[in-house]
């Protein structure tokens, strides 16, 4: 019984040691940008692809005459960042060749859905802020499309 | 009286001091004679012997011995058919691989010299190297070659080892241990990709790190993951990166992965690898064959089957 306990105490001991060991490699705080920024003013952005925030925050704001809406800047096949060729109207994946229309909509290469887009909300001084750490998503194969939720865009 | 007793003992002093001289020159002669016999053979000296442990008489029982009793030596097997290792039967490959990741290692610890695992300095030490760093060049590009060729070497070991039917019993559990010294050394090969943090192999990283999202239970998108409460922000690729982008965190992660756990990992797997190699009947081979010289005279007309060394 003794020797049970003792036993039962070291491997315990080893276990906690372990879930230590791995909760140690999932850090508490990032030095990340941030997901949650301030694009500004919807009379800012004219008619089409916007490549403002590309290189700070990964997305490109899209206008078009209705809406305002944000893409996130992810390949939905890997996960590379693809370009905006404006010459072709196209957003194509340097990585393995995905192309997608200019609203991010996929129609050649791997990719298996369009492009994820943000959420976008009118903060109170009418400025728009955007959150891309919750995204909003087309998958056919899935049957969802979340495109047209409250937050995936706003109307203008 | 204290003067005679003074000039008996100093008499007496310098009669043992005079014939202790004359058996020194008599020892000397001899001591050196010893130590010429002692180089004509050095592995017979006391030194040789304090070193090496093992009287060096060519017997067959000494050749064993300094085999089995050899720190170095010990995961090798003491006698081995003689077909086995042909090159043509085992391509060296797994031999090969050895000889790679000690390059690799030693080649790399050198690297280690110039190299730091940070966004900012990375790529310019890796600039630094190619085009400063005396042998950078020759270092970097041995350790990159090693690498590649590591790889085919290992793909090559398994395929032979395949093909001879080597993963069968009783080496089922070694082809095991194989693998996943196989997958070590992928895991290597990847980990080493990031490091130069050129475009290269940032995306590399990304690709293969967003892979790691479909991980089932324990990826964002993978099966059940979501449903076990898996984001971005918690699932196997965090962990792996250090952050949910591949970022200053994923490098350095990906420089003590690349560094220190995985060959010490594989290192321990490896030495398991060559002794189980040993313990299942050495080298797998063809049905070993006699040479005529050896077969003895009451056996000669029985045919003889031996089975490799070790094998029971």
């Amino acid at each position: 019984m003794r020797r049970r306990v003792i036993w039962g105490m070291i491997y315990g001991y080893l276990g906690i040691n372990l879930l230590m060991f791995l909760r140690f490699f999932f850090p508490r705080a990032l030095y990340e940008p941030n997901t949650i920024f301030n694009i500004g003013y919807p009379a800012d952005f004219s008619i089409g692809i916007d490549q403002r925030f590309l290189m700070t925050n990964r997305a490109w704001v899209v206008r078009e005459p209705d809406r305002i809406f944000v893409i996130f800047a992810r390949c939905t096949h890997l996960g590379c960042t693809p370009e905006w060729k404006p010459a072709e109207n196209k957003f194509k994946c340097p990585c393995h060749g995905s192309g997608y229309d200019s609203e991010g909509v996929n129609f050649e290469g791997p990719a298996p859905r369009p492009m994820d887009r943000a959420k976008i909300a009118l903060d109170p001084t009418g400025k728009m802020v955007v959150d891309t750490s919750k995204l909003f998503m087309d998958d056919p194969r899935a049957g969802v499309n979340q495109f047209n939720d409250p937050g995936a865009y706003l109307p203008v | 009286m204290a003067e005679e007793n003074g000039d008996k003992k100093g008499t007496g002093l310098l009669d043992r001091v005079r014939q202790d001289i004359t058996d020194l020159k008599d020892t000397i002669k001899e001591k050196g004679k010893d130590e010429i016999e002692s180089l004509k053979e050095p592995e017979k000296s006391q030194l040789f012997r304090s070193v090496f442990r093992v009287k060096h008489d060519e017997t067959p029982r000494n050749r064993a011995l300094s085999v089995l009793s050899n720190v170095f030596f010990h995961l090798h097997p003491a006698k081995v058919n003689r077909d086995a290792v042909k090159y043509k039967f085992t391509w060296g490959m797994g031999g090969i691989t050895f000889y790679l990741f000690i390059v690799l290692t030693f080649t790399g610890v050198l690297l280690m010299f110039y190299y730091h695992p940070s966004k900012v300095q990375a790529f310019r030490d890796i600039l630094y190297l190619e085009n400063d760093v005396p042998f950078g060049k020759l270092l970097r590009n041995m350790h990159r070659w090693a690498a590649h060729l590591m790889i085919i070497a290992v793909w090559l070991h398994m395929f032979r080892v395949f093909l001879t039917g080597s993963y069968k019993k009783p080496r089922e559990f070694n082809w095991c241990i194989g693998v996943l010294l196989m997958v070590l050394t992928l895991l290597l090969s990847f980990t080493g990709y990031l490091l130069p943090d050129d475009q290269l192999g940032f995306w590399a990283v990304t690709v293969g790190t967003n892979m790691a999202r479909a991980t089932p239970l324990l990826g964002t998108e993978g099966p059940f993951g979501a449903l076990l409460g898996m984001t971005p922000y918690n699932d196997v690729r965090f962990a792996l990166l250090g952050g949910s982008i591949v970022d200053a965190n994923a490098l350095l992660r990906a420089y003590i992965w690349h560094c220190i756990a995985i060959p010490l990992i594989a290192s321990i797997f490896m030495a398991l690898h060559f002794w189980r190699v040993r313990k299942d009947g050495g080298i797998s081979g063809p049905a070993p064959i006699m040479l005529e010289s050896e077969i003895k005279e009451e056996n000669r007309n029985r045919p003889v089957i031996l089975r490799p060394s070790g094998m029971v």
